[in-house]
C-alpha cells in the first residue's frame, strides 16, 4: 500500500537517505531498524510531510479502493487528513497541560470541527454538533479501553508516566482512523513489561485493519511481531525480507546486528 | 545576619539609584535651574527598602512553597463564588448615580474586553502579539469614518467594525503566522506602529493627527441622548427630563454587553474544537500537523477572532469618546492590554477580569488615596508633598506588578480548567501548561 521509490533527502552536503525504495504490504507490520543515523526518521518525516524529499515518489494507496496519494507532494496536515497517514514522535509529543480525553479528542478536530457548521452554529448551540462531540468521545473511550488510561481520562497527558503516554500517543494518533501508522522507536524507554504490552497493542491496532509502519531498536518488539523489515544503514537499504531471512542476513549482521552479541538478539 | 547584610546591601542600591533620581530636585534659581536636595524623601525611601527586604529575607524563610499552592487553589476555587460577585456589581454600578463610578467602569469594562479579546490570541493560541492596538484602532476608525462619511448609526457600524478589524486580522496574519514566538512579536509590534502612522499621514481619510471629531453617539433602538428632549430622543419617549448621565448609563451597559458578549464566546469557542485546537497549537504545533490540523488556519482564526473583539471595543471606544485621533493608539495600549492578560493569568476569563480592574480601576483608586495622603501629610517638612505623592502611583505600581510576578508568576489565576471530561473536571495544575512560543 506504501511504495517508497527512489526516495532522496540531502541537508546541504550530506546524503541522510540515498535512493531507497521499498514496498510497506497492507495489513502488515513493517519495521525499519539500522544503526543511529541511519537515516530511518529521515524516512519517517518525508512519508509523514514534515521534510520534502530532494528526490524520489512516495505513493499511498488506500486499500479497498480509497484512491492514491502523493505523499511527497502534500501539505503536512494534508498526509493526515486526507491520506489517512498518522504518527508519533522518537521524543514523545503529547498536548502536556491538556487532558487525555482532550488529547484524543483534539485528534478528532476535523471530524468534529465538520459538524460544527464553521463555528457558528455551533457556538449558537445549534446543529449537529452535540452529537458529533458523543461519538468522539466515544471513540476516544474506546482507545482509551485499549491502552488501559480510562481511569485516568480527565488527567494531565504531562502527569501520566511515561508508559502511559507512549501509548496514549500512540492511540491519540489511532483517533485519526489512520490507514497507516507511523511509530518512531515506540518501545524506547519501556520495560519489559511495557514493551510486552505495547507488542499486544501492535497486534491489536494490526486486527483492526491499520497497517503500521514502525522504526525500532528494541529487536525483542521487532522481530517477534514484524511481518516485514527494511534494514537501513548510511541512509541505503542494506536488506529487506521477513525477520527470519534479514536475521540471517551476513550484511544486516555485519552492519547492525553484530556477530554474537547476545542481548540484541531476540530470546 | 546575612539578612541584614543583604538589606544593608540592598539600601545602597536603592540609595545609588533614588539619591539623584529622588534626592535631587532641579528648579528655578536666581542664575537658570538649582539643584536641591531632598535628604528625608530619600531617606523614606532608602529605609522602605532596607526594612522591606528584611522583611521579604524573614518571609521567604518561613514560608514553603506548599503555601503558594493551597493559595492558588483557595483563589481558584473562590473564583466559583467571585464570578457572580463581580457580574452582580457590575450590573449594579450605575445605580450609584456617581458619574465618577461609572465612567471608571466603563473604562475598565472596555479593557477587560480588550484583555477578553487578547487572550484568546496569547492565551489560548499563545501567539505573542504586541500590536493588539492596531485591531482596536482599526474598529475605532471604521466606525468614526463610516459614521461621519456615509452617516451610519452605530449598530449597524459595529458589526462592520468588528468584520473590517478580523480582516485586518487576518491579512497581517497571512504572512506573519510563519514566524515563532520573539519573531511574530516583534512583527505584530511593528504592526502596530504602521497602523497608527498610516492613520497620521492618511490625512485625506482620517484628517491626520487632528483626528476625527462629531462621531455619532449610538441610540437605543432608534432614540438618542441628546439634550433637547424632543420627540424621538430617550428623554422624549420616556417623558423624562434629559441628563447627561442618562448617556453615561446606556454607554456603560453596551460595554457590559459586549464584553458579557466576549466572554460568552470565548468560553464557547473553548468547549469547541476550535479553541480544542487553539490549545493544542500552544502547547504542541508540530504535534497539531501531524493530527491533520491546518496549523496556519486554525491560527489565522485566533487572530482573526481576537481581532474581531478588538473592533468592537475600537468602534465602542469612538463612540464614546466622540473623538478619536492616532494618539489614542499608542504602543502603551498594547502593552497596558497584554499586562492585563498575563497579570490576570495566560487564558484565564476571571483573571484577566481581575487583573483589569486591578491595573484601570486600582491606579486611579491609587491615584485618589495619594492625593488624600498628600493632604494629610502637608506640613514644612515634607515640602510640596501633596502634589508629588500622586506622581509615585505608577512607581508604585510597577513595584506590586514586580512583586506580584514574582509570588505568582503563571498570573494571578494560573491553571487550567478543562472545557471536557468523561468524568469529572478536574483543574490542571499550571505547571503542566504550555505557554506558547508562537
Amino acid at each position: 500500500m506504501l511504495s517508497v521509490t527512489d526516495l532522496t533527502m540531502r541537508f546541504g552536503g550530506l546524503k541522510a537517505v540515498d535512493s531507497l525504495s521499498f514496498e510497506a504490504r497492507a495489513g502488515d507490520i513493517t519495521a525499519v531498524i539500522g544503526p543511529n543515523g541511519a537515516g530511518k526518521t529521515t524516512v519517517f518525516n518525508c512519508i509523514t510531510g514534515f521534510y520534502r524529499p530532494t528526490s524520489g515518489t512516495i505513493v499511498l494507496t488506500h486499500p479497498a479502493g480509497g484512491g492514491t496519494f502523493a505523499l511527497e507532494r502534500m501539505p503536512g496536515h494534508r498526509i493526515a487528513a486526507a491520506a489517512k497517514v498518522a504518527r508519533t514522535f522518537q521524543n514523545i509529543r503529547l498536548f502536556a497541560g491538556m487532558t487525555v480525553l482532550e488529547n484524543l479528542l483534539v485528534a478528532q478536530h476535523n471530524t468534529l470541527m465538520a459538524a460544527t457548521g464553521f463555528g457558528v452554529l455551533a457556538v449558537l448551540g445549534l446543529g449537529r454538533y452535540r452529537a458529533a462531540e458523543a461519538a468522539g468521545i466515544e471513540k476516544a473511550r474506546f482507545w482509551l479501553d485499549a491502552i488501559g488510561l480510562t481511569a485516568r481520562a480527565d488527567d494531565p497527558a504531562g502527569a501520566l508516566p511515561y508508559g502511559a503516554q507512549r501509548r496514549l500517543e500512540i492511540a491519540r494518533a489511532m483517533c485519526i482512523d489512520p490507514v497507516l501508522l507511523c511509530l518512531d522507536e515506540p518501545a524506547a524507554g519501556l520495560n519489559p513489561r511495557e514493551s510486552e504490552e505495547l507488542n499486544q497493542l501492535l497486534l491489536r491496532i494490526r486486527s483492526l485493519g491499520c497497517s503500521l509502519l514502525l522504526i525500532e531498536h528494541d529487536m525483542g518488539v521487532v522481530m517477534r511481531i514484524s511481518d516485514h523489515i527494511v534494514v537501513l544503514d548510511h541512509g541505503q537499504k542494506i536488506s529487506d525480507g521477513s525477520p527470519a531471512e534479514v536475521r540471517a542476513d551476513p550484511a544486516v549482521i555485519a552492519a547492525y546486528l553484530g556477530e554474537g552479541d547476545e542481548d540484541e538478539e531476540p530470546a | 545576619m546575612t539578612a541584614l547584610r543583604d538589606a544593608f546591601l540592598s539600601a545602597i542600591v536603592a540609595f545609588g539609584l533614588f539619591g539623584p533620581l529622588v534626592g535631587l530636585v532641579t528648579a528655578n534659581g536666581e542664575h537658570g535651574l538649582a539643584l536641591t536636595a531632598r535628604p528625608i524623601a530619600t531617606a523614606v525611601i532608602v529605609g522602605l527598602v532596607f526594612f522591606g527586604r528584611l522583611a521579604m529575607l524573614s518571609w521567604r524563610g518561613r514560608t514553603p512553597r506548599a503555601t503558594n499552592r493551597a493559595l492558588a487553589e483557595r483563589i481558584t476555587r473562590s473564583g466559583k463564588y467571585l464570578t457572580p460577585v463581580l457580574l452582580i456589581a457590575a450590573f449594579a454600578l450605575p445605580f450609584t448615580g456617581s458619574r465618577y463610578y461609572i465612567d471608571l467602569g466603563t473604562l475598565v469594562l472596555t479593557y477587560i474586553m480588550l484583555g477578553w479579546g487578547l487572550n484568546i490570541v496569547v492565551g489560548l493560541a499563545g501567539l505573542l502579539d504586541l500590536g493588539y492596538v492596531a485591531f482596536y484602532a482599526v474598529g475605532a476608525y471604521s466606525y468614526a469614518i463610516l459614521a461621519t462619511t456615509f452617516g451610519l448609526g452605530f449598530w449597524t457600524c459595529l458589526p462592520l467594525a468588528g468584520i473590517l478589524a478580523a480582516l485586518w486580522g487576518v491579512l497581517l496574519g497571512f504572512p506573519v503566522l510563519r514566524l515563532r514566538g520573539d519573531y511574530l512579536a516583534i512583527v505584530t509590534l511593528a504592526f502596530g506602529e504602521i497602523i497608527r502612522i498610516v492613520l497620521i499621514n492618511w490625512v485625506s481619510l482620517t484628517n491626520g493627527p487632528n483626528g476625527i471629531t462629531g462621531i455619532p453617539r449610538p441610540t437605543l433602538f432608534g432614540l438618542a441622548f441628546s439634550m433637547d428632549g424632543g420627540p424621538g430622543t430617550f428623554a422624549g419617549f420616556f417623558n423624562i427630563e434629559p441628563e447627561v448621565i442618562q448617556r453615561i448609563i446606556f454607554l456603560y451597559y453596551v460595554i457590559f454587553g459586549l464584553a458579557l458578549l466576549t466572554n460568552w464566546v470565548s468560553l464557547r469557542l473553548r468547549r469547541l474544537p476550535l479553541g480544542r485546537a487553539w490549545e493544542a497549537l500552544r502547547e504542541d504545533e508540530v504535534a497539531c500537523r501531524s493530527l491533520g490540523i491546518n496549523v496556519r488556519n486554525t491560527k489565522l482564526t485566533a487572530f482573526g477572532i481576537g481581532a474581531l473583539f478588538g473592533g468592537f471595543a475600537g468602534a465602542f471606544f469612538a463612540t464614546r469618546q466622540a473623538f478619536v485621533s492616532p494618539e489614542s493608539f499608542t504602543f502603551i495600549e498594547s502593552a497596558t492590554v497584554l499586562a492585563i492578560v498575563v497579570l490576570g493569568g495566560l487564558g484565564s476569563q476571571l483573571g484577566v477580569a481581575l487583573a483589569a480592574i486591578v491595573m484601570i480601576g486600582g491606579l486611579e483608586v491609587l491615584r485618589d488615596l495619594l492625593s488624600t495622603l498628600g493632604d494629610q501629610l502637608h506640613s514644612p517638612f515634607f515640602g510640596d508633598i501633596a502634589n508629588e505623592l500622586p506622581l509615585y502611583r505608577m512607581l508604585i505600581f510597577g513595584l506590586a506588578l514586580v512583586v506580584m510576578m514574582v509570588l505568582r508568576p503563571r498570573g494571578l489565576v494560573s491553571g487550567r480548567t478543562p472545557g471536557v471530561a468523561l468524568t469529572k473536571v478536574k483543574e490542571i495544575a499550571p505547571e503542566l501548561v504550555a505557554q506558547g512560543r508562537g
